[in-house]
């Protein structure tokens, strides 16, 4: 029981088709309602594709366990309508501070950068988070979410998935064309697949606790190496939503995750780190323990995988759940197509071409962010000193301080699906590359670029398009909906042709996740419906 | 612009003694983090990851295996 914080508690019912005996043809089923489960089912949804979700639980995820939302993810969450409550609760943070021992190494001020619709991170606690996203589940129209619905069995063929799941009401299976496994590091369906994790990297645990604080305290976040109340190891203070405060201890592979909770233990360690004036109660008190390691494969037949279930990284970086939602955002446009007849099984295989690609990176992450801050030899740990030491006088080595790296997205820079360049542009919006927001004016009134790019494919063309452009884009493979920059929005700052290297007749052609698929410094009808094909895994026409 | 191997300090007997003396009161733990920052300090005023990379596989002993970027093989 927390005192800043009631779990919400959804109804259980057998659904009709328990009831009954009679199994309905799904389209999708989504294992797990976590964040990464229920952010599939609304882009699923948004895209008219319905889902039901299952889950063994009935209500939030318990304790403290994800923290920070990084930018991308938030504008995934915007595009699905969802991400104003995240920020009316979400926490804002700029300043941080390093320490190293027992003095402060340096501090700095996150100043990100400006024009962005969304804040380079929020923190929030995982389980307003969910509560948020099933209630949007909950008035979207097919979304159907089944709790205490637990999987047990699983068999597929070409055709489709059947699912044992039992209920209060015992079992039953469910047939779905397409199985979406959400349910997180220990997923059952990845053991039920017969699937594994390749490569494990390294394993460490963490202690979780959450304080909530009886006075002001700084919204810093402060990370300490080799602290003396915690030696040896490194310690993470971040605010939470309703003066909620999370602590990450790392506790090293070899501690005792039983000796290390207990409140006696925890709370003067605390007390130690916060100063002898804070007044806190502990609210949750967890030991989390990892390894960073990936499947192979995210599809195994047609069952995909995203979230942890498909790959897991240390929590320094933030990159668990803004990387799974990600996965979804990348595959609920393919799956909605090639479930539809449009696009080939190709396209749901680029999936994992993208998202193995951004898994290896986030485990690149992490592996120097763990390799900074638990140095695995004398000589890492005195080049590791040498960078804290520099730091506290030195502006040079301040960069090379590693406490974890906000999550970027990464691009799908070597994609299938991207048509490379023809044209020499500057800048980072390369095809693969997640569109860049931008301010615009619509007419007279304020906007943003991703408000506008849709759902579907979008072609952005900066200065006036000819209407024999427009007919050239009838009867694509998809509908493409052009977007003119100077009509129908106005890039009145010019931030919109900076971060895009635009000159007047430049074309970019927008992927339904708001990647760039392909860019030309003027239109060509033919090459637009070509990178179309290619960004559908669609073969050339001749 | 590639790794200079030829001699180029105009007082080597007087750039030794400096380095030597740089250390002499120090332990072998005090020697060893003023050379890690020392390493630091050169490498970001070179600033030049070609150049430090060409100077890197020079000083690894020729007998150990080539140094791998991604090479994470931690203890588990």
């Amino acid at each position: 029981m927390l005192s800043t914080y009631t779990y919400p508690e959804y109804a259980y019912q057998a659904s009709a088709e328990q009831r009954s005996g009679r199994p309905q043809p799904h389209a999708v089923v989504i294992v797990g309602a976590g964040p990464i489960g229920l952010t599939a089912a609304l882009d699923l949804a948004s895209r008219g594709l319905s889902c039901v979700v299952i889950d063994d639980n009935n209500t939030v995820s318990l304790g403290s366990r994800g923290l920070c939302y990084a930018k991308r993810p938030l504008e995934i969450f915007d595009r699905l309508g969802v991400v104003e409550p995240m920020l009316a609760k979400g926490v804002r943070w700029q300043v941080g501070k390093a320490f190293f021992r027992d003095e402060l190494t340096y501090q700095f001020d996150l100043l990100p950068e400006q024009h962005h619709k969304l804040p380079a991170m929020i923190n929030l606690q995982q389980y307003y988070l969910e509560q948020y996203l099933v209630e949007a589940c909950q008035r979207t129209p097919g979304i159907d979410l089944r709790w205490k619905h637990r999987l047990v069995g699983l068999e597929q063929d070409d055709e489709g998935v059947r699912l044992d799941v039992e209920t209060p009401d015992g079992r039953f299976t469910m047939h779905s064309a397409w199985a979406l496994a959400c349910d997180g590091a220990s997923s059952d369906t990845r053991r039920l697949v017969g699937a594994d994790f390749t490569g494990q990297f390294f394993q460490d645990r963490f202690l979780i606790a959450d304080v909530a604080m009886k006075a002001e305290f700084p919204t810093e976040r402060w990370f300490w190496f080799d602290p003396p109340f915690h030696g040896g190891q490194s310690v993470l203070l971040h605010k939470q939503a309703d003066n909620c405060w999370r602590i990450d201890f790392q506790l090293g592979w070899d501690a005792d995750p039983v000796e290390e909770k207990k409140p006696e233990r925890v709370i003067p360690r605390i007390q130690a780190m916060l100063g002898p004036d804070a007044r806190f109660d502990l609210e949750w008190v967890s030991v989390y323990q990892f390894a960073c390691r990936r499947m192979e494969r995210f599809r195994v037949g047609r069952v995909i995988f995203a979230g942890d279930s498909a790959h897991q990284v240390s929590p320094f970086g933030a990159r668990g759940a803004n990387t799974g939602i990600q996965d979804v955002d990348n595959l609920a446009w393919k799956l909605a197509l090639v479930h539809q007849g449009t696009a080939p099984m190709a396209l749901v295989d680029s999936y994992d071409a993208e998202r193995t690609v951004a898994a290896d990176d986030n485990l690149r992450h992490s592996t120097r962010s763990t390799d900074f801050i638990t140095p695995k030899s004398r000589g890492s740990r005195l080049y590791r000193d040498a960078v804290l030491e520099l730091a506290k006088t030195e502006p040079f080595a301040r960069p090379l301080v590693n406490s974890g790296r906000l999550s970027t997205p990464t691009p799908y820079a070597a994609s299938p699906l991207n048509t490379p360049d023809r044209s020499a542009f500057a800048g980072a919006m390369r095809p693969g590359t997640a569109c860049a927001d931008a301010p615009l004016l619509v007419g007279t009134r304020p906007g943003w670029l991703l408000d506008h790019l849709g759902h579907g494919f979008a072609l952005l063309c900066f200065g006036a398009l000819p209407a024999q452009a427009v007919a050239a884009l009838q009867g694509a493979a998809v509908p493409i909906r052009p977007l003119v920059i100077g009509h129908d929005l106005h890039d009145h700052q010019g931030v919109l042709a900076q971060r895009y290297d635009a000159q007047p007749g430049t074309c970019y052609l927008i992927r339904p996740d708001q990647h760039v698929a392909a860019r030309w410094r003027s239109f060509d009808a033919p090459a637009v419906h070509a990178a179309l094909r290619r960004a559908l895994a669609l073969p050339a026409e001749n | 612009m590639p790794l200079h191997r030829e001699p180029r300090l105009a007082d080597p007997d007087g750039f030794y003694e400096v380095l030597i003396n740089s250390q002499r009161d120090l332990s072998d733990d005090g020697a060893a983090l003023m050379n890690a920052k020392l390493v630091l300090i050169l490498a970001n005023h070179i600033g030049d990851r070609a150049v430090l990379d060409e100077a890197l596989a020079l000083a690894r002993p020729a007998s150990a295996a080539a140094a791998s970027a991604s090479a994470t093989s931690a203890p588990t």
